[in-house]
């Protein structure tokens, strides 16, 4: 089991009044699952997300991540978590403006202490597996959305996490460089990685290999579809 | 992390707000480059002075009715002026009893006089002195050309003068001065001797001189001056060695005391100077106005400190995107600690660099235009450079731990 939460809630105070995002909500997650979390805007999408990447700590409930509980660390156990194990991709890139495409990338790497010569070959390997190598000395401002979402890629690859949770990761593409960066995250999955993808769009849902859908913070369903057409490639999975 | 990555992030953050770090740094730069340039033009003064001062000898000092280096205030010119001379009897007196010392000379002075040589004639700014061989010893003024005063010319009182450089130049610039019938103040001299060149960073009136029998000096000039006080004899004394310096002085000030009738419990009605005491009471003047020039500083550095402070605040509310995605990719609270605090000590210490260097500028501008020594009081650069630091991380520290306590979420959603 790669991820597993059970019971978990997550109430946000507004005022007085009590946004109930996640409520008790339970969900186990295999190694090397392709898994797409669907529902209506405010259903919880980011909030589980969040969770899951070990962002927010639930209000109640468990989360053991590869059997660890990870529900009472602390801020800096957390942060470790998030270095080594989770790659994060954002709708919005979340890139650093006045960096470079390789310093970006390089980032995860600096704060897990790698030392300077192994940080160079592995964040050029990282950019490489995106495509990117000729973009490495440009500035986020100097490159496509798709592009910033390839680096973006390449920044959540580098450390070697076994996870990748990406929150709508087409969210700001046109669908042409949508399919491009799903092609990418295909590959991932297809080279081990434990991917949990966060979309509204059905045929993004698709290229995963289970739905999980929520609704008012709450599990609506979850199925595995039957794989037909175009993801024929990954459905020896 | 490494500091070096924090650093390097803290250099990056900087360059990418060129304009406001430059402002920020002013008030670092402005209070710094007072600092230094206070001290700086300080100690290039000390130094020049230090020079001008060691006209005694290492191994000398002097015994005067009057403030070595001026009365300090009223009251206490008043009280000098009531002193009784120093008389050439007090100098035998110390030569005769003082076992530590070997050389004992006596000095009159008196300016405002003219020499003549043939139809060439000085300005009537001359000064006179009436000495003893034991003058260029005692002043580290050597005699170039010629000879000296020697004990027999003051004993038999003979008319003869040693010209100051200056002076020689003058009444002589094509022929030997030596044993050439000058008049001085209208009376006929034979030159026996000229003085080496003695540079003076504050004017020529180092050699602008002639010394002549102090005896001589006593008949022709009398008892008073042209204000009719009593003269004074400036007594120089040396030391049998720099060792024995102190206990020649405090030799010499109980002979002197004696002398002079000064009661036990009365304090002494004459000055006993030597080089390190005229550097140590002018060094006792200028530490007044360094810790003036300090706490000026001082205070512009904090006011500098809290603009920092503030502007830090404002990269940091700016950047909170940036926290955000920094804690999401693994960064703790001590790296995202360290990255603005080094950022608050790197902006401090270019400004502190750029203000040291200012600074330096500033202060030697006096040596510039004068030709005094330069001065490079690196002790200052450093101490200064340490206090950006100082400055730096008690300012950046408030805004660094913001930072760093962000919530990552709330970071990330930041717009
Ligand atoms: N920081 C927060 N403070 C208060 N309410 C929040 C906060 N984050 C999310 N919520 C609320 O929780 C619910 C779920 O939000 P979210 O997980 O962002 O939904 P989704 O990503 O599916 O659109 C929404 O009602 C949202 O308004
Ligand atoms: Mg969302």
């Amino acid at each position: 089991m790669a991820l597993e939460i059970q019971n978990v809630s997550k109430t946000y105070m507004m005022g007085t009044e009590a946004v109930h995002a996640l409520q008790s909500v339970s969900l186990s997650i295999e190694e090397n699952e392709y898994i797409a979390i669907m529902g209506p805007s405010g259903s919880g999408k980011s909030t589980m997300m969040n969770v899951l990447g070990c962002l927010d700590t639930p209000t109640s409930g468990e989360y053991y991540l590869e059997g660890e509980d990870v529900s009472k660390m602390n801020d800096d156990q957390l942060a470790e978590i998030r270095n080594q194990k989770i790659g994060f991709v954002f709708q919005t890139f979340n890139l650093i403006p006045r960096a470079t495409v390789f310093h970006n990338v390089e980032l995860p790497l600096v704060y897990s202490g790698t030392p300077p010569a192994e940080r160079i070959l592995m964040a050029n390997d990282a950019i490489e597996r995106v495509g990117l190598t000729d973009r490495a000395t440009h500035k986020p401002t100097e490159l496509s959305g798709g592009q910033r979402q390839r680096a973006a890629i390449a920044r959540a690859l580098v450390n070697k996490p076994t996870i990748i949770l990406a929150d709508e990761p087409t969210g700001n593409l046109d669908s042409v460089t949508g399919r491009e960066i799903m092609a990418i995250l295909d590959g991932l999955h297809k080279a081990g990685n434990t991917i949990i993808l966060v979309t509204h769009e059905q045929e993004i849902a698709e290229h995963a290999h289970r739905i999980v859908k929520l609704r008012d913070g709450q599990v609506e369903s979850d199925v595995r579809p039957n794989r037909v057409g175009r993801n024929a490639d990954v459905v020896l999975n | 992390m490494q500091i070096w990555e924090a650093f390097k992030m803290a250099l990056s953050a900087i360059r990418a707000n060129k304009l406001r770090s430059f402002l920020t740094l002013i008030g670092i730069i402005s209070g710094v480059a007072s600092i230094i340039a206070v001290m700086t033009g300080i100690s290039v003064i000390q130094k020049t002075i230090e020079k001008e001062m060691s006209v005694l000898g290492t191994r000398t000092f002097q015994v005067q009715k009057f403030a070595a280096g001026g009365p300090t205030s009223e009251e206490e010119q008043r009280k000098i002026m009531k002193r009784k001379v120093v008389t050439v009897a007090q100098a035998d007196a110390i030569r005769e009893k003082v076992k530590t010392v070997d050389l004992v000379g006596s000095e009159l002075w008196d300016f405002g006089y003219k020499a003549k040589y043939k139809n060439i004639s000085t300005n009537s700014n001359l000064t006179i002195c009436g000495g003893t061989p034991e003058y260029p010893e005692n002043n580290t003024h050597y005699v170039r050309l010629g000879r000296n005063l020697s004990h027999e010319d003051v004993k038999v009182g003979r008319k003869v003068v040693v010209l100051g450089h200056a002076v020689a130049e003058e009444l002589f610039p094509f022929t030997d001065p030596i044993e050439k019938r000058i008049k001085v103040d209208g009376r006929r001299y034979k030159v026996i001797g000229v003085f080496e060149e003695k540079k003076s960073a504050f004017g020529a009136g180092f050699d602008n001189y002639c010394l002549i029998p102090v005896t001589v000096f006593q008949r022709t000039y009398g008892r008073f001056n042209k204000q009719g006080r009593e003269r004074s004899v400036n007594v120089t004394v040396r030391a049998k060695s720099a060792e024995l310096l102190q206990d020649a002085i405090e030799e010499t000030r109980m002979v002197m005391r004696f002398e002079r009738n000064v009661k036990p419990g009365e304090e002494d009605d004459f000055t006993v100077f030597s080089n390190d005491s005229m550097i140590k009471s002018f060094n006792d003047v200028t530490a007044g106005v360094k810790a003036g020039a300090f706490l000026i500083g001082l205070i512009a550095l904090i006011v500098a400190g809290i603009g920092i402070m503030n502007i830090m605040l404002v990269s940091v509310t700016e950047r909170t995107r940036e926290i955000g995605i920094r804690k999401s990719l693994g960064a703790k609270r001590r790296s995202i600690l360290t990255q603005f605090l080094l950022e608050a000590i790197v902006l401090c210490n270019i400004g502190g660099v750029v203000g040291v260097l200012a600074g330096f500028g500033l202060g030697n501008v006096v040596s510039i235009l004068t030709g005094f020594a330069n001065a490079v009081p690196l002790e200052w650069a450093v101490g200064g450079l340490v206090f950006c630091t100082i400055v730096g991380l008690i300012f950046g520290m408030w805004p660094a731990v913001v930072a760093s306590r962000l919530d990552p979420i709330e970071a990330l959603r930041y717009e």
